[in-house]
């Protein structure tokens, strides 16, 4: 089985004047079932790095293999195929939607790419099981704790049955109780085979990942 | 992406601001009532004014002809020369004076021979034309022809009021009537007269017959013309029937009915639909502006979305479909009002409404088109944004 993430020389230049130097010939391998942290100072290039990874943005130059797949190469419309089926992502944010439910919130992933209607509510109960938030299936958003926002949004990502789950600061809003609960659920997912990568700032999240990696001024080295 | 999904995301979007959906279908809303208003008592008010003026009196000249001091300004052999002009469908000359109006009228009833048969008509001398120039039908019998007219024969027709005054009912056995103790045989009965209602009370004699009674000119001329031909016969007649005495004739012709439905329909097509229109344009301008505030609102659900497997073209459709719903929901409204509006009208002025199916489906249709259109530049704005920036 191909590894989940190959980058090889991936750079990302934004055209502003003076042009910013996100990433540098960045080259990158993650195994299935890795659990990867990415730290580094504010502005180093961290979010650029995971929305490249996420193929919400294109790098300048260079190689992504996702899944074998050469994804550069992809046009819009294939990049947006390949995202919905195999990322699942968790932001810092959570990007709910305030005037839909819990379980509405967790469906809206199912919404685009061609999943069935049929079984989705229980699909979406299942995951909201998994991340336990089954007692707050029919509340709006806005009446849930931030941890508890951040266990849907996760609930949300599980759902398509990604190969990867993206975390951009996941933890960022949360107190250190939420936190540590939202780490058990990583641990958790990450013991039954799924591949995480997660930006943080915080030792205490790093501490729990298998690997760490930093990235300062758009260059990155293992530790 | 399923397309009840998509109705159900569009539908949740537009249902996610109520009080704002609700206010930005207000503009499409007035449009579409104005304009159902304005083509709904369009199609009232013209049915009323067809009703009033119908065909049958916008094709009806009279031309009086005044007596002359120096002999008949009409001749009997004159109508011809109107029959030739175009336009015309009939032409018939009669005469009528003050004194032939009140004659003493008796029938011999031989069945009934108690009955008090005499009354006081009305007896006017015709051409063989007129049953087609009043616009009337042989109830009985029928009307003298040429030939009566030149061998002057003593026959009369009776209007069909006149008949039942003097209580003949049927032609057979040859019944007559006395006009001041001299006989004249029935031959016929008119009735059923579209104009010149008097002739159904009238004894109509020949015009050669009537020399003897005192009818000896013409004194008024009955013309038909072909629908929209009117104006121009009214002008052209009087010149045909007496060339050197045109001005003295005096003309009564339609109340022009195109100028009084004009009228109507001027106000009703002036100055509503423009405003219908104004509104129609405020309300897309309207829905364009809220639905741009929306998604300007909402970058972060774009950029959701976009990652949950949005394509570009799932975002515009939203949108689109969202400031669609908005546009049908104001027409659907803007119909019923309108419809309501028409229907009040109609009862305010006594007037049957006209209500167009029609219409009340093209509402809601053009209040969508108006959404659909609004949401274009939007829509575009949504789908253009980069994923990446959508979630910064
Ligand atoms: N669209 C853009 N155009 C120009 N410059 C950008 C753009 N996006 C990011 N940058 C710049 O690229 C650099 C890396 O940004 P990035 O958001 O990846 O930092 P980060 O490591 O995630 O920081 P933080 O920890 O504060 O979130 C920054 O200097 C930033 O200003
Ligand atoms: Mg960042």
């Amino acid at each position: 089985m191909p590894d989940v993430i190959v980058l090889d020389a991936v750079s990302r230049v934004f055209p502003t004047d003076p042009p910013v130097r996100a990433l540098r010939d960045i080259g990158l391998r993650v195994r299935r079932g890795d659990y990867v942290a990415i730290v580094g100072p504010s502005g180093s290039g961290k979010s650029t790095l995971l929305n490249t990874l996420g193929l919400l943005d294109r790098p300048t130059s260079g190689s992504y293999l996702l899944n074998g797949t050469e994804t550069t190469v992809l046009g819009d419309g294939a990049r947006t195929r390949l995202r919905g089926r195999e990322i699942g992502f968790v932001y810092q944010s959570f990007h709910l939607l305030p005037h839909r439910t819990v379980a509405e919130n967790v469906m809206l992933a199912e919404v685009y790419g061609g999943h069935p209607r049929r079984h989705r509510r229980r699909r979406a109960l299942e995951a909201l099981e998994l991340v336990g938030m089954s007692h707050r299936v029919d509340f709006p958003p806005g009446r849930l704790s931030g941890g508890e926002r951040q266990r849907v949004a996760i609930a949300r990502a599980l759902m398509g049955e990604p190969a990867l789950l993206l975390c951009d600061e996941p933890t960022g809003n949360l107190d250190s109780g939420n936190t540590e609960a939202v780490l058990d659920l990583f641990d958790g997912l990450h013991a039954h085979g799924l591949t995480l990568l997660v930006i943080t700032h915080e030792d205490e999240v790093s501490a729990r990942a298998g690997r760490r990696v930093r990235i300062s001024d758009g260059v990155l080295t293992e530790e | 992406m399923d397309i009840r999904d998509l109705w159900a995301e569009a539908l949740a979007g537009v249902l996610a601001r109520p009080v704002r959906s609700a206010l930005t279908t207000l503009g499409t809303v007035l449009g579409i009532t104005t304009l159902v208003i304005t083509l709904g008592v369009a199609a009232t008010a013209g049915n009323q004014i067809v009703g009033r003026f119908d065909e049958l009196t916008a094709t009806a000249i009279t031309v009086e002809v005044p007596a002359g001091p120096g002999g008949p300004l009409v001749g009997w052999d004159s109508p011809a020369e109107v029959r030739r002009l175009r336009g015309v469908t009939s032409v018939s000359a009669l005469a009528q004076t003050e004194e032939s109006s009140n004659l003493r009228v008796t029938a011999n009833d031989l069945v009934d021979p108690t009955r008090v048969t005499g009354q006081t008509l009305a007896v006017v001398a015709g051409d063989p034309e007129l049953p087609r120039a009043a616009r009337g039908r042989m109830v009985e019998g029928r009307f003298f022809d040429a030939g009566h007219v030149r061998r002057g024969d003593r026959v009369v027709v009776l209007g069909d009021q006149a008949a039942r005054m003097l209580g003949v009912t049927r032609l057979t056995g040859a019944p007559a009537v006395f006009i001041e103790d001299r006989a004249y045989t029935v031959i016929g009965v008119l009735g059923g007269l579209g104009r010149e209602q008097v002739l159904s009370t009238a004894v109509i004699v020949p015009p050669t017959t009537g020399v003897g009674l005192g009818l000896r000119n013409v004194t008024r001329v009955l013309v038909n013309t072909s629908l929209g031909a009117a104006d121009l016969i009214a002008r052209q007649a009087p010149v045909a029937l007496s060339p050197n005495h045109h001005d003295e004739l005096q003309v009564i012709s339609p109340p022009t009915p195109k100028r009084a439905r004009d009228g109507v329909q001027d106000d009703v097509n002036g100055l509503f639909p423009i405003l219908g229109l104004v509104s129609l344009v405020v309300g897309a301008v309207g829905i364009a502006n809220v639905t741009l505030v929306t998604v300007m609102e909402r970058v972060s659900e774009i950029g959701l979305r976009r990652s949950l497997g949005a394509a570009r073209r799932h975002i515009a459709a939203q949108f689109l479909l969202e400031s669609t719903l908005i546009g049908m929901t104001g027409g659907v409204i803007g119909a019923g009002a309108g419809l309501v509006s028409v229907v009040a009208v109609s009862a305010a002025q006594r007037w049957t409404p006209v209500l167009d199916a029609r219409l009340a489906l093209a509402a809601p249709v053009a209040g969508a088109l108006v959404g659909l259109l609004a949401g274009l530049y939007p829509a575009l704005r949504a789908a253009r944004m980069e994923p990446a920036d959508a979630l910064r």
